[in-house]
């Protein structure tokens, strides 16, 4: 094992020093999270606003003018202005939420603690990578506010509609160039994030804590990283050729004989077919970036709160790896109807459907570790156990996607739609909100409030199925995704009643989040002070205080006996053995 | 505990939609169609069984395991039983898949049939349209630069083209009931699809591509055209109709138009 990487001894002074540009992995992971709850408010509102056009398409909305004056004359929001709410709503979600908290946030600050270091291996660029996150999001978010409004080629940006300028149509011009900018800086930031997380998982473990002994909160994160490291090269690489296409005469994307409102176009040579096997060359693994975290805290806390060892920490390895592994392999199901060939479909859907086998492994082994358990409902623990129906019920309806042959009907209607949200928009949410609930008390050194934490659990658990469920029946029915509205087909009509279903669901559902907010936020100031292992968890970050100290363990190098989850372990003296407990516990 | 229950109403509830298909496929119009419908039912018995057996599994351990001053078990797992799940998970999937690729198959990598049909179909933002070869079997030249929409000639038909003289150009799709259909799909502008519910076919038109897609419809009537890739503002009103009609029909449908062609 390589030596740890020279850290500074003293305590950080002084307010920009401790709190703007800090170097502690914890400020960092802290400053991550709130960025991605900042983000989180807008992707919701949004999505709000979204859901209330389809069911109001021409309703008459006063502060929608003020806001979008060319894009909502009169109050009424234009198709455009939809899309364009639907392309933001997508991107901010996937990049500055999921890709950012699970494993920016939790991560940054967990893992040097979980693995008995005191800072990630390179804090610097942990400091940039941060910063340049922020930057990518003001980007975004002026995006907003250019000239021709924000892109309205979804989170995709399939060209030639995002590769040809303005002429596309509204949103085509500098906000889509702000969007391919932004997404660039994100991948910069990303690829810096991905090498810190994999230089210190294999070189700043303490002494004792062999991989197979990491919790697999710490294997999701670096393998996480590792997919964030091969996939995001390939997306910053899109990304440039794309931008190349758009403001420097070149084709890549583009073939000859282009015709758009009215003009030919001068490209030729190009593929639209190159970004969507560059873009979902990323965007596959981009998924499991966006989950895996949220395995790995459903797996910690199923352990801790059944106090039982997970079931099969190996096989739990295996799968972790399986999925990075084959998770570079399947991009080409997004592809099955888009022209490629039908032979690499065939190979893609065998693939695909391989990479449901570790995925099945481990909700066997989270039923596995429940059963025989002495289960504690914390609210944590609610959200993890959600986490597990809510990948279940995800998880399958990919099953039909993943056979080019069903696929033939349900590309692109609202049966995708429904899938991905149950499981990125869901599960891997429940994955942050079981990880908060959980490792609030470390960050803040104060508790959550139990109460309203679970009152918020129901209201979302039962809000996002009845909000994500009935989009499988409408894809049924072969309602296609993307449309601003849907008065212009007749077999649509019997559909509406279906959205204002959905809609309602969301206004409850996005109201009760207020809950979580008020929790969060008043506890970080007035909660009841936390002990130092609440839970009676056994991994390192609970043998320190709440919030711990600045080098995390004052100075100590932490020696690990043990495995990650020894709980209810015959002949001890207590049901749990931290990992840092002798090895004799009967000791000491 | 209160979940246990909760995840098996939202189970059954779930469960409940799906049988009674109370949103639901239109009926199939094709070979092709019933044979998709097979597959899609296969796939949801299975499905549906491991999503009922796998939520009610965690609602009972939920409730059977809550602490109620019991003893939790000691165990690291069950290597007997990581392999049968593993094998048995494997075995099932990849047998779903191979099941399908007959569909598949049959759809695009058939021997393309030398009698069909053939209709052009040219996607631009925001409408479809389709053109025939008319009486003389060939396709006129055409020309981008000669494209006028608002007068007629979406293909942009080259007027010196003899060939292109008898082409009948239209806004719907018109077919026979039961015979071979090759549709040649090109895009002006962005990517759209052609997606038509009945037929359960769809397929990405992408531009700088001519793709064939080939399918035979038997049962008359008219039938709905989404356009099914993003493809701007004006995407979610890109609409047409595939109308299929007897034989007799389809032939009476030709000769009106070759007859207005003349004028």
């Amino acid at each position: 094992m390589a030596s740890p990487v020279a850290h500074a001894h003293h305590a950080p002074e002084g307010f920009i020093r401790r709190y703007v540009f800090s170097l502690d992995h914890k400020v960092i992971g802290i400053q991550y999270y709130f960025l991605a709850l900042f983000s989180v408010l807008i992707g919701m509102s949004l999505s709000v606003l979204m859901r209330y056009h389809m069911v109001h398409p021409d309703a008459k909305v006063a502060w929608f003018a003020k806001l979008w004056p060319t894009a909502a004359q009169g109050g009424i929001m234009t198709p455009e202005l939809y899309l364009s709410l639907m392309t933001m709503h997508g991107t901010i979600m996937v990049f500055f939420v999921l890709t950012t908290a699970p494993q920016s946030g939790f991560g940054n600050f967990f893992l040097p603690i979980q693995i008995g270091a005191e800072d990630m291996a390179f804090p610097v660029l942990n400091m940039l990578s941060f910063w340049t996150t922020f930057i990518a999001l003001c980007v975004m978010v002026a995006a907003f506010f250019v000239t021709g409004g924000p892109p309205l080629a979804g989170w995709t940006a399939y060209p030639p509609l995002s590769g040809i300028g303005a002429v596309a149509g509204p949103g085509e011009g500098l906000g889509q160039t702000l969007w391919i900018v932004s997404i660039a800086i994100f991948c910069g930031a990303s690829l810096m994030g991905a090498i810190n997380f994999i230089a210190t998982t294999i070189d700043l473990r303490c002494k004792g804590m062999t991989l197979m002994r990491m919790p697999l909160t710490c294997w999701t994160w670096f393998v996480t990283a590792i997919l964030g490291l091969l996939g995001f090269a390939v997306l910053l690489s899109a990304g440039v050729l794309l931008i190349l296409d758009r403001t420097a005469g070149t084709s890549f994307f583009e073939p000859a004989g282009l015709m758009v409102s009215d003009q030919i176009l001068n490209h030729k040579g190009g593929s639209p077919l190159l970004w969507q096997h560059l873009f979902w060359f990323f965007g596959h693994p981009e998924v499991y970036i966006a989950i895996l975290p949220g395995m790995g805290v459903t797996s910690q806390l199923l352990s801790t709160f059944s106090r039982k060892p997970i079931f099969g920490y190996r096989a739990m390895v295996y799968a972790i790896l399986g999925i990075g592994f084959l998770g570079f392999m399947v991009w080409g199901h997004h592809m099955f109807m888009s022209g490629m060939s039908p032979y690499s479909a065939m190979a893609f859907s065998v693939l695909t459907m391989a990479i449901g086998v570790p995925s099945a492994i481990k909700t066997f082994n989270w039923i596995g570790t429940l059963w025989g358990g002495k289960i504690r409902f914390t609210t944590a623990m609610m959200f993890a156990l959600g986490f597990v129906s809510l990948f279940v019920t995800g998880g399958i309806s990919g099953i039909f996607l993943g056979q080019p042959a069903l696929d033939l009907y349900f590309h692109d209607t609202y049966f995708v739609v429904g899938h991905f949200h149950m499981i990125m928009g869901v599960a891997a949410i429940f994955g942050m909100f079981a990880g908060t609930f959980y490792w609030f008390p470390k960050m803040f050194g104060r508790m959550l409030n139990e109460t309203l934490g679970k009152i918020h659990f129901y209201f979302t658990f039962i809000g996002v199925y009845a909000i994500f469920t009935p989009m499988h029946f409408l894809g049924i029915a072969g309602n296609p995704r993307r449309y601003a509205d849907f008065t212009n087909f007749d077999f649509m009509g019997k559909l509406i009643p279906v959205h204002v279903f959905m809609t309602h669901a969301a206004y409850v559902t996005a109201a009760a989040q207020i809950l979580f907010f008020i929790n969060l936020f008043w506890s970080i100031w007035k909660g009841p002070k936390a002990p130092m292992n609440p839970w009676e968890s056994t991994t390192l970050e609970w043998t320190v205080p709440s919030p711990p100290p600045f080098d995390n363990f004052g100075g100590l190098h932490p020696v690990v006996n043990h495995g990650p989850y020894e709980y209810a372990v015959p002949g001890a003296p207590s049901d749990h053995i931290m990992q840092t407990d002798p090895i004799d516990v009967h000791a000491g | 505990m209160l979940l246990a229950p909760v995840v098996w109403v939202l189970t059954v509830v779930i469960c409940y939609f799906f049988i009674a298909k109370t949103w639901w496929f239109p009926p199939p119009v094709s070979a092709h169609g019933i044979a998709y419908d097979e597959q899609f039912m296969r796939t949801l018995v299975i499905t549906g069984i491991i999503f009922f057996l796998a939520q009610f599994a965690l609602g009972w351990v939920i409730f059977r395991f809550r602490d109620d001053g019991r003893r939790a078990r000691y165990t690291h797992g069950n290597n007997k039983w990581e392999t049968i799940w593993t094998s048995a998970t494997a075995i099932l999937f990849v047998g779903i898949v191979l099941m399908g690729t007959r569909i598949w198959a049959a759809v695009h990598l058939s021997p393309p049939d030398p009698n069909a049909i053939p209709i052009e179909l040219m996607a631009k933002q925001f409408a479809f349209a389709f053109r025939y070869p008319g009486p003389d079997g060939k396709f006129g030249h055409t020309e981008l630069k000669l494209v006028n929409d608002a007068g007629g000639n979406p293909f942009g038909l080259d007027d010196n083209d003899l060939a292109g003289k008898d082409d009948i150009v239209s806004a719907s799709l018109k077919v026979p009931a039961g015979k071979q259909i090759k549709l040649i799909m090109h895009s002006r502008d962005v990517i759209h699809n052609f997606f038509v519910r009945e037929l359960r076919l769809k397929q990405d038109i992408v531009p700088g591509m001519e793709i064939p897609l080939y399918f035979q419809a038997d049962t008359p009537g008219t039938y709905e055209i989404p356009c099914s890739e993003l493809c701007g503002l004006g995407h979610f009103q890109m609409r047409s109709t595939m109308e299929v009609m007897s034989e007799a029909d389809f032939e009476k449908w030709k000769v009106q138009q070759a007859a207005a062609n003349k004028q």
